[in-house]
């Protein structure tokens, strides 16, 4: 009886995760994305439906997205609506937005457990922005401009 | 030179109350706030309780949305001992419309909150608590006629999911104070929405 709820349960996620084009975020996941070394810049946006100064900045990522395809540039947008909220609210707003970059849902709820991960003084409060490449790490806890994230990606590119 | 030592010094001053924010132990701030029914209600009105389950939310942050039912539990389960709950909504409704009066009122009406729910019309007190999220909670503890705070924080440790929680931070301040022992951790991290003001 397990094993049936257990594959209709993988089933079930095998399809959000496919339907819905976002994918799945826990706490290791996000620790082995914030470990990885290379060339590779990664800008890891954190963002959710409910917070309108993310809405606004939100468009720039997905330019940034753009501008960059084929270079070795990669854009994440980790939403923190409740994973509840993914049917209802996330997906439908990325398809209006027209977003295309890669969304994550996190799946760890106790936020305490995974924000200090991410920076050790980091209050949680979106929208706050992390861009990484190998050791190099530039944290911006607050909304970001078009230009300001332009510039920090091609000043990171550039070193 | 006197003069501009003393422009320092006031200068320092200011910054560091532009930042106060209380700490385990320190002395509450009192209020006197509007409450949903029209009524006043102050920190003074509770001098014959244990203490106060101050919670910083509000009306559209999904988290205080996820934690309203969670709120009246607690409200339910503690007032009975002697720490009932205030709540205080402190956002700007010019930057937050969703948090006039008149919405807190509805929604306080829907939900049938057992417990004031004050507006910080003018966001001094949230500052003087130096709150930042909704929800963020500041319990209480009546210090033989001082309120002097006991804990800041979160109100457990998963907000979308109660059957998750494994910490209840609130419970377990609550619990230590009525073992006489020390309330530990006395510090989380709230998680929630920004307090939403014009400066």
């Amino acid at each position: 009886m397990k094993k049936i709820f257990l594959i209709f349960g993988l089933a079930l996620l095998v399809q959000i995760t496919h339907a819905q084009n976002v994918g799945l975020l826990n706490k290791q996941g996000l620790e082995d994305m914030l470990n990885k070394t290379g060339d590779t810049i990664y800008v890891i946006n954190f963002w959710a439906t409910w917070c309108s100064p993310c809405i606004e900045e939100i468009g720039f990522f997905q330019e940034l997205h753009q501008a960059y395809e084929g270079k070795p540039v990669h854009v994440i947008l980790i939403n923190l609506d409740f994973p509840n909220q993914l049917e209802k609210r996330v997906i439908p707003f990325l398809k209006e937005k027209e977003i295309t970059a890669e969304v994550l849902s996190m799946t760890e709820l106790d936020y305490n457990a995974w924000i200090p991960i991410v920076e050790k003084d980091w209050s949680g409060a979106i929208p706050a922005t992390l861009i990484l490449r190998d050791e190099e790490k530039k944290f911006i806890p607050r909304e970001i401009s078009r230009k300001e994230l332009f510039a920090l990606v091609e000043n990171i590119s550039i070193n | 030179m006197k003069k501009l030592v003393f422009t320092g010094l006031f200068l320092i001053g200011l910054a560091t109350m532009a930042s106060a924010q209380l700490k385990p132990g320190d002395k509450a701030v009192p209020f006197n706030l509007k409450n949903v029914d029209s009524e006043w209600v102050s920190l003074d009105d509770y001098n014959d309780k244990k203490g106060v389950i101050v919670v910083f939310t509000c009306n559209p942050c999904p988290f205080s949305k996820a934690y309203e039912q969670r709120i009246i539990k607690l409200h339910k389960k503690y007032a009975q001992i002697g720490y009932p709950v205030v709540a205080i909504n402190p956002n700007d409704e010019k930057v937050s419309p969703d948090d006039t009066f008149k919405k807190m009122q509805a929604r306080a009406e829907e939900r049938e909150f057992p417990f004031p729910y004050l507006k910080d019309e003018t966001q001094d007190i949230y500052k003087a608590y130096g709150a930042t999220r909704t929800p963020h909670v500041f319990l209480l503890t009546n210090d033989q006629g001082t309120f002097r705070v006991a804990y800041i924080g979160a109100i457990d440790n998963n907000a979308m999911e109660e059957r998750s929680v494994s910490e209840r931070y609130v419970e377990q301040a609550i619990q230590a104070l009525e073992n006489g022992k020390k309330v530990e951790p006395d510090v989380v991290k709230a998680i929630g929405c920004t307090i939403k003001t014009r400066g």
